[in-house]
């Protein structure tokens, strides 16, 4: 365990930010999102859910593929190159840093998305433990622990001090490589030190997991959503009632940090070639099983259905019974026309 | 190997294509082509299994997934048969021999011509451009006709001028000893003395017995009423196998949107046998 | 709210309507979401507080399409949007009965929450304090501070249309408590800055935008029923941005495609989840409109010709744009 004060995050930034990119929450027009860091930018770890979540750090909203030029009949393809640059995320909370799971099952299955792997590769996560989780939260339902974010270094914010503790080799790396400003409180050269952070450190997680215990979502009932009850899900008059409000935006989808289909599409920079490039795509978008000669789903119920089916039953049935849904509630907060999530697991799993 | 400037040291992510050379452009019906392609140096542009896809591209005008319609067993070439009914479709018609597209595949799993299928009597049903994933395993089926039982060839389509395929059809698979063909199209017209009548009442005109392996493709609607009709025939639905079409835009089950049920079908299928289509969601 | 409830059943009950839409009870008491109600006993999940500040006009284009009429509980801003509609043959006014509700004030639940009000229950307006009923006692925080946008300069608590009013009067004042505030003073002040300034405050909003469409989804004078960002053939279609200030594009071509008929609801900046004063870009068109061809308000009625699909000889040249200075 190590330990710094406060006060001298920003040192601590501009010290991470010496040998890589730094990627933390900054708030910018009354906003708080993942960004690069700088001197002239404004962190801001105090609010609770980035609009985004750290997705776009491996998984860009929008992202080049290859260029492609025709030169007098004749194709090239330049692929894009890698992420080769090693980088660090700050400020994960355990929800997003478990949503990372859900996408390197994705990504990292084979055949291996290079991009994503790439990224992943050289990406290393700090986590941030949730001081005030916050009503919309549930991630408890997914066995999520906010009190412990995991990921390659976990820290907590307890008073005046940052408390950081390496995980893996890649947080021992960067440990080590900021031995210079992190104050030591290992139990073996500092047994003091190691006695005072191991205290605080579980006074704060115990506080922390007696908050999520009394959150009104924290106990959602899953049991229904499984792959056996497929067709009874997928059957049930409910979605008819609940996708009503719907807008058919792309809101909840931009908004989570598990969401991953994607579109490819192409820019045409006319002379200077062709630029293909994958972006972020929404199931709930009309066009998103659009053929030349039809549509698979043609209803907004449909497309609205597909999102928590493939969520709550199709990937766990993928994914050894892991669900698609971390329980971050951005989706409550952002929706809108109020739907998310919460309301669909408790009607359709017969809470409501 | 890619065309890339990375010089061959990586392997290139599986969404980066190949470039393909257009060798031949046979027009089969008045809105279906056929595409021959080949890599740059002449040969093959890689190895596939009857059923599979791969996705083809003109760059700035979009990219779709099609059914290799050629054998693995041709060690020349790859051939796909495209219907003009889109914006990329539109501009493939409009191309000519010698002109260059982007192709990367294959992609998804294939009928189980070295498993199931094996030693098989087959009956496949085809209509319209349904044709194009069944020819690549008829033809598998005959370069290795003594792998197989009995085979039964019934397609059909709108009019005489709306089969594809037509000439190696007579020329070649009627005229193969244990091979059986029954042509049929849905109207009557001037110079076509076959059979009139859609696909699955021909099916049922020509009962056939059930100890075949069936292969069915066609438009969506042709699939249902012919699944009806092998029913009412007594074949099985294990005994059936057809491959779904939807839109893909990753072909390695990533980018979600040919997504039913727990399946993708860029990578679980496009082949399925009946009895797996059954336990998915009905949306496809 | 009690009122709304019983009207809604005697209407049910006569026939006089087939199903009701209004607002329903969320999980957390801030977040009620568009509703209908078909049977008189789901109405006991019906809600009416300041929180509804859904505009429920343009959920009637689809509800114009189900058999028999449907009620629909509007707000006097909501009504204005409802006429433009009407206007646009999108609605059927034969088809809608509509009750105008009486509106304090709608609240940006993002607002009480920041201001440390927890486990919100229920929320009421009195005069300039916004009264919330909690799990922790009640709380009040100034109104102002929690409106949204659209309310801190009300433009009014007259419905233009209904069936019959039920917590409002005819012809009332504007504003929460009768106050409102200038809703061009942020307008005056973008157009005062030296462009540079307002390229760089339009850059920095509009670069958070993340294209889930939920501006144009929700705005009631988007009802194209094939949007031109959705289609494949041009390259307006896009679900990405080539570079970071590409939105713009859709933001600026949105304003202009609904000016003239926006009505300045504010359902645009209540939905957008980055926070972006979207209306700031329709009310500068609105403004231009008042200078140019005398005030209007779109949605005031469902006759009166618009000024920019109308024309007279009294119509400004395109030389004003020079004039005013801009185009330099």
């Amino acid at each position: 365990m190590y330990r710094i004060d406060k006060s001298r995050l920003a040192e601590l930034f501009a010290a991470i930010s010496g040998n890589q990119d730094l990627f933390l929450p900054l708030r910018k027009a009354d906003q708080t999102n993942y960004g690069l860091w700088s001197e002239e930018e404004c962190f801001d770890l105090d609010t609770l859910k980035t609009v985004k979540s750290a997705k776009d750090c491996f998984f860009p909203q929008s992202e080049v593929l290859y260029r492609c030029k025709n030169e007098d009949g004749k194709l090239s393809i330049d692929p894009q190159k890698l992420c080769d640059r090693p980088f660090v995320v700050f400020g994960m909370r355990a929800c997003d840093v478990k949503a990372i799971e859900v996408l390197d099952r994705v990504f990292l299955s084979d055949p291996v998305d290079t991009f994503y792997a790439a990224r992943r590769e050289h990406g290393t996560i700090v986590s941030l433990a949730c001081h005030e989780p916050e009503e919309t939260c549930f991630c408890k339902n997914f066995g999520i622990d906010a009190a412990e974010p995991g990921a390659d270094v976990e820290t907590w914010i307890i008073e005046d001090g940052l408390y950081w503790k390496p995980l893996t080799e890649k947080g021992e790396a960067l440990t080590v490589s900021l031995a210079g400003l992190l104050e030591n409180a290992d139990a073996a050269s500092t047994p003091d030190a190691a006695e005072k952070a191991e205290k605080a450190v579980a006074k704060e997680q115990s506080s922390i997991r007696e908050i999520i215990e009394k959150l009104p979502l924290s106990h959602l009932d899953l049991s229904r959503f499984k792959p056996e009850n497929t067709m009874e899900l997928f059957d049930s008059p409910l979605w008819e009632e609940l996708y009503k409000p719907c807008l058919a935006c792309g809101t909840c989808t931009f908004v989570c940090p598990t969401c991953q289909c994607y579109d490819i599409r192409d820019f045409d920079g006319g002379k200077n070639g062709v630029q293909r490039y994958r972006c972020w795509d929404s199931c709930m978008y009309s066009d998103f099983t659009m053929m030349a000669h039809g549509n698979l789903r043609t209803s907004q119920m449909q497309r609205f259905r597909q999102r928590f089916m493939h969520k709550l039953v199709y990937y766990p049935a993928n994914n050894d019974g892991l669900y698609s849904c971390v329980g971050c509630g951005r989706c409550v907060s952002k929706c809108p026309a109020s739907l998310n999530i919460v309301k669909v697991i408790k009607k359709m799993g017969g809470e409501a | 190997m890619c065309e890339c400037s990375c010089g061959g040291k990586t392997k290139p992510d599986t969404l980066i294509p190949m470039i393909g050379v257009i060798t031949d452009i046979r027009t089969e019906t008045p809105d279906v082509k056929t595409f021959r392609v080949v890599g740059r140096d002449g040969k093959k542009l890689f190895e596939h299994m009857p059923g599979q896809c791969a996705f083809v591209s003109v760059p700035g005008v979009g990219e779709a997934m099609f059914s290799i319609t050629s054998s693995p067993t041709n060690t020349e070439f790859q051939e796909f048969s495209i219907k003009r009914c889109g914006t990329l479709t539109d501009y493939l018609h409009n191309m000519t021999a010698g002109e260059e597209i982007t192709v990367r595949g294959p992609y998804g799993n294939s009928f189980p011509v070295e498993t199931a299928l094996k030693g098989q009597n087959l009956l496949f049903i085809a209509g319209g451009i349904g044709l194009a994933p069944l020819r690549s395993v008829i033809n598998y089926v005959l370069d290795k006709r003594d792998s197989y039982g009995a085979v039964d060839i019934l397609y059909g389509s709108r009019s005489m001028d709306d089969l594809v395929q037509l000439k190696e059809i007579r020329e070649v698979w009627a005229k193969t000893p244990g091979v059986d063909v029954y042509l049929t199209i849905d109207r009557e017209q001037e110079g076509w003395d076959g059979h009139v009548g859609f696909v699955p009442s021909y099916l049922k005109e020509l009962e056939f017995a059930t100890d075949k392996t069936v292969l069915v493709c066609g438009p969506p609607i042709m699939i249902k009423f012919v699944l009806a009709a092998l029913t009412e025939m007594g074949f099985d639905k294990t005994q059936v196998y057809t491959t779904l079409e939807l839109r893909m835009k990753c072909g390695v089950g990533k980018c979600g949107r040919c997504n039913i049920g727990s399946k993708y079908v860029c990578k679980d299928g496009p082949v399925f046998r009946c009895d797996e289509i059954d336990e998915l969601p009905p949306e496809y | 709210m009690q009122e709304l409830i019983t009207r809604a059943k005697e209407l049910l009950a006569d026939g006089t309507v087939s199903r009701v839409l209004g607002w329903k009870k969320g999980d957390m008491g801030w977040d009620p979401e568009p509703a209908y109600f078909e049977k008189e006993e789901d109405l006991k999940d019906f809600v009416y507080n300041p929180f509804c500040g859904a505009n429920l006009s343009k959920y009637l284009i689809a509800a114009g399409k189900l058999p028999g009429t449907t009620l629909v509980f509007l707000k006097p801003c909501d009504t204005y949007s409802f006429n433009q509609l009407t206007k646009e043959h999108r609605v059927k006014r034969e088809k809608t009965y509509i009750i105008g509700v009486g509106c304090h004030g709608t609240l940006k639940a993002e607002k009480v929450l920041s201001a440390g009000i927890k486990g919100i229950e229920d929320a009421a307006i009195e005069g300039d304090t916004l009264k919330v009923k909690t799990l922790y006692g009640e709380k009040e925080m100034p109104l102002m501070d929690a409106l949204l946008e659209r309310c801190q300069v009300c433009k009014g608590k007259t419905h233009v249309v209904f069936d019959e009013l039920i917590g409002a009067e005819e012809g009332e004042e504007a504003g929460p408590g009768g106050l409102a505030g200038n809703r061009f003073a942020k307008v005056e002040e973008l157009e005062a800055m030296p462009p540079k300034e307002r390229f760089a405050f339009w850059q920095e909003q509009l670069s958070k935008c993340i294209r889930c469409n939920a501006c144009r989804n929700v705005c009631p004078a988007c009802s194209c029923l094939k949007c031109v960002f959705d289609g494949n053939q041009f390259d307006s279609s896009q679900k990405a941005n080539a570079d970071t200030f590409e939105e713009q594009m859709f933001h600026i071509i949105r304003a202009y495609h609904v000016a003239g008929r926006c009505t300045d609801c504010g359902e645009c900046s209540r939905v957008c989840p980055e926070g972006i004063p979207l209306q700031l870009l329709n009310r500068k068109f609105i403004k231009d409109i008042n200078t140019f061809y005398g005030e209007y308000q779109a949605g005031a009625d469902t006759e009166s010709r618009a000024p920019l699909t109308d024309f007279t000889f009294e119509d400004v040249e395109p030389g004003i744009v020079s004039e005013r200075g801009g185009g330099r």
